[in-house]
C-alpha cells in the first residue's frame, strides 16, 4: 500500500507541477484577496492581530478548495480511475496519495500567502514559527483529507465545482475554529497553554477521527 | 483446467433497475469470449463488475487473475509523457516491467518524453495498448476495443491479442464489431436485457453471418 500511495502522490505532483493550472489559480486568488482586504482593513488597528488567524484560514480554506476540485476530476478525463481500480489499486492508497499531494499544494499556497500577509498587514509572522507550522500542517491535513474524499464523492456531479465547497466547509468548521485560535496565538507571540490547549487537542483529534473515517468510506465511494 | 474467473449468479441493480440478472459463467486460460448484446443489454455493467469497478448486488465473483482493462477512454494521462505514464502504471505491477521495450513495440520510443498533448490520436491509442498489455495480464477485459482505432493501432491490437492468447491469457471482449471479434472468439456470451441467453462455443454460422445469434437467440427470435 505504501508503494501505491507513493506512486499516486508523485504522479499527482508531477501532473500539477507540469501545468500548474490549479496551483496558479489558487495562488493568484489568495494574493488578490489579501490585497483587497488590505484596502478594507486599517493595519494600524489594534484588533487586526486578533482577527489575523480568522482572515488567514478563511483565505486558506477558500483557495484550498480550488485545488481539491482537480484531485479526482483529473482521473476522469481519460477514464484513468477505472484503470487504477481494475489494477486493484487500493482505494485507501488512492485517497492517501491524493490527500498528501493536496496537502503539499495547499501548504505551498499558504507559504506564499503568509509572508505577503505579514508585509501587507504589518504582522511579524515569525514570532512562534514552530507553533504556526504545526497548526498549518494539522489544519491543512484536515482540509486535504476531507476535501479529497468529498472530491471523490462529487466527481461525477455536473455541478461539482459548486457542490464541493458547500459540502466541505461545514465539515471542517471544528478544524478551522481550532486553527484560527492557534494561529492568532502564534501571531501574537503566545504559545497555547492552559485552556488554549483544548484547540491543540481538538485539531489532533479531528485529524485522527476524520482520517480514519475517510479511509473507511473511500471504498464505498469509489466502488459502487 | 483451473478457471481464471468464475461468476456465479451475478446480479446488479441500479436503484430498482436490474442491469444484470443471474449471470453465471467461467473463463479459462486461452479462451477468448466475445461479449455480445444490444445497447443496454448489460455488457458494460458486466465488464465493470469483472474489472472491480463495481460490486454485484447479488452473486459472487471469484478470480485470482491479473486483470487489465481497456475501456472506452484511453486510460493514460495527457499531462504526462508516454514514458512517465508507463512507469506510473508499472509501479502497480508485482513484477518489473520493461517500459522502454513496450515503447519500442508501439513505435513511441523516439517521442517517449514528449507530453501526450503533442501526440496524434493514433499515437495515444498505441500508448493505451502498451499500457493495457505491458503487465502481461492473464485476463484482458476489452470494451469496444476496435472502435475508432486507426489502421496501425488495429493491426497492433490484433497481433497483441493473438500473442496474449498464445501465451495462455484469456480475453473477454465486448463489441458491436462482430466480424473482427469472430476471427478471435472461441466462445460467446450473449446478453439480452441483463440476462445471459447464450453461453458456449462460438457457433460456426457466426463466421459467415454476424447476425445469426441475434436472430436465433435474441428477444425477437
Amino acid at each position: 500500500m505504501l508503494r501505491q500511495t507513493l506512486a499516486i502522490f508523485v504522479k499527482d505532483l508531477r501532473m500539477e507541477f507540469r501545468g500548474k493550472e490549479a496551483l496558479n489559480a489558487a495562488i493568484a486568488f489568495s494574493l488578490v484577496v489579501l490585497i483587497l482586504f488590505s484596502f478594507a482593513i486599517d493595519p494600524s488597528v489594534e484588533d487586526l492581530k486578533a482577527m489575523s488567524g480568522g482572515l488567514l484560514w478563511i483565505l486558506f480554506a477558500f483557495s484550498g478548495v480550488l485545488l481539491l476540485n482537480r484531485s479526482f476530476s483529473r482521473e476522469q478525463a481519460n477514464d484513468t480511475l477505472e484503470v487504477l481500480l481494475s489494477l486493484r489499486v487500493s482505494p485507501s492508497a488512492l485517497l492517501l496519495g491524493k490527500s498528501l499531494a493536496n496537502l503539499v499544494f495547499i501548504l505551498l499556497v499558504e507559504l506564499i500567502a503568509l509572508p505577503v500577509f505579514g508585509v501587507l498587514y504589518n504582522v511579524n509572522i515569525l514570532q512562534q514559527p514552530l507553533w504556526l507550522l504545526f497548526t498549518m500542517l494539522l489544519a491543512t491535513w484536515a482540509i486535504a483529507i476531507i476535501g479529497t474524499v468529498f472530491a471523490a464523492m462529487t466527481v461525477n456531479l455536473r455541478l461539482r465545482e459548486l457542490m464541493l465547497p458547500v459540502i466541505v466547509y461545514p465539515m471542517i468548521i471544528p478544524a478551522l475554529a481550532a486553527a484560527i485560535q492557534l494561529t492568532t496565538l502564534a501571531l501574537n507571540n503566545e504559545v497555547p497553554t492552559g485552556d488554549n490547549l483544548i484547540w491543540v487537542r481538538l485539531l489532533v483529534g479531528f485529524d485522527i477521527i476524520f482520517t480514519a473515517l475517510a479511509l473507511g468510506l473511500i471504498d464505498i465511494v469509489l466502488v459502487d | 483446467m483451473n478457471a481464471l474467473l468464475s461468476a456465479d449468479r451475478l446480479t446488479k441493480y441500479y436503484g430498482s433497475f436490474p442491469a444484470l440478472r443471474n449471470v453465471s459463467f467461467t473463463v479459462s486460460p486461452g479462451q477468448c469470449l466475445a461479449l455480445l448484446g444490444r445497447n443496454g443489454a448489460g455488457k458494460t455493467t458486466l465488464l465493470k463488475l469483472l474489472g472491480g469497478l463495481s460490486k454485484p448486488t447479488e452473486g459472487t465473483l471469484a478470480t485470482q487473475a491479473r486483470i487489465s482493462l481497456l475501456g472506452h477512454g484511453i486510460g493514460v494521462y495527457d499531462e504526462l509523457s508516454a514514458r512517465q505514464n508507463l512507469h506510473f502504471f508499472a509501479a502497480f505491477s508485482s513484477v518489473p516491467l520493461a517500459v522502454d521495450a513496450w515503447l519500442e513495440r508501439v513505435h513511441l520510443l523516439h517521442v517517449a518524453d514528449a507530453p501526450l498533448r503533442e501526440y496524434s490520436r493514433g499515437m495515444r491509442q498505441r500508448l493505451a495498448l502498451a499500457r493495457a498489455f505491458m503487465g502481461e495480464p492473464n485476463l484482458l477485459l476489452l470494451d469496444e476495443p476496435f472502435t475508432s482505432l486507426d489502421d496501425k493501432a488495429t493491426a497492433l491490437l490484433q497481433s497483441l491479442l493473438e500473442e496474449a492468447l498464445a501465451r495462455g491469457a484469456a480475453i473477454l471482449l465486448s463489441t458491436h464489431q462482430i466480424p473482427e471479434a469472430m476471427s478471435l472468439a472461441t466462445d460467446i456470451l450473449f446478453l439480452e436485457r441483463g440476462r445471459l441467453v447464450f453461453s458456449g462455443a462460438r457457433p460456426p454460422e457466426m463466421l459467415d453471418d454476424p447476425t445469426w445469434l441475434y436472430r436465433n437467440h435474441g428477444a425477437a427470435s
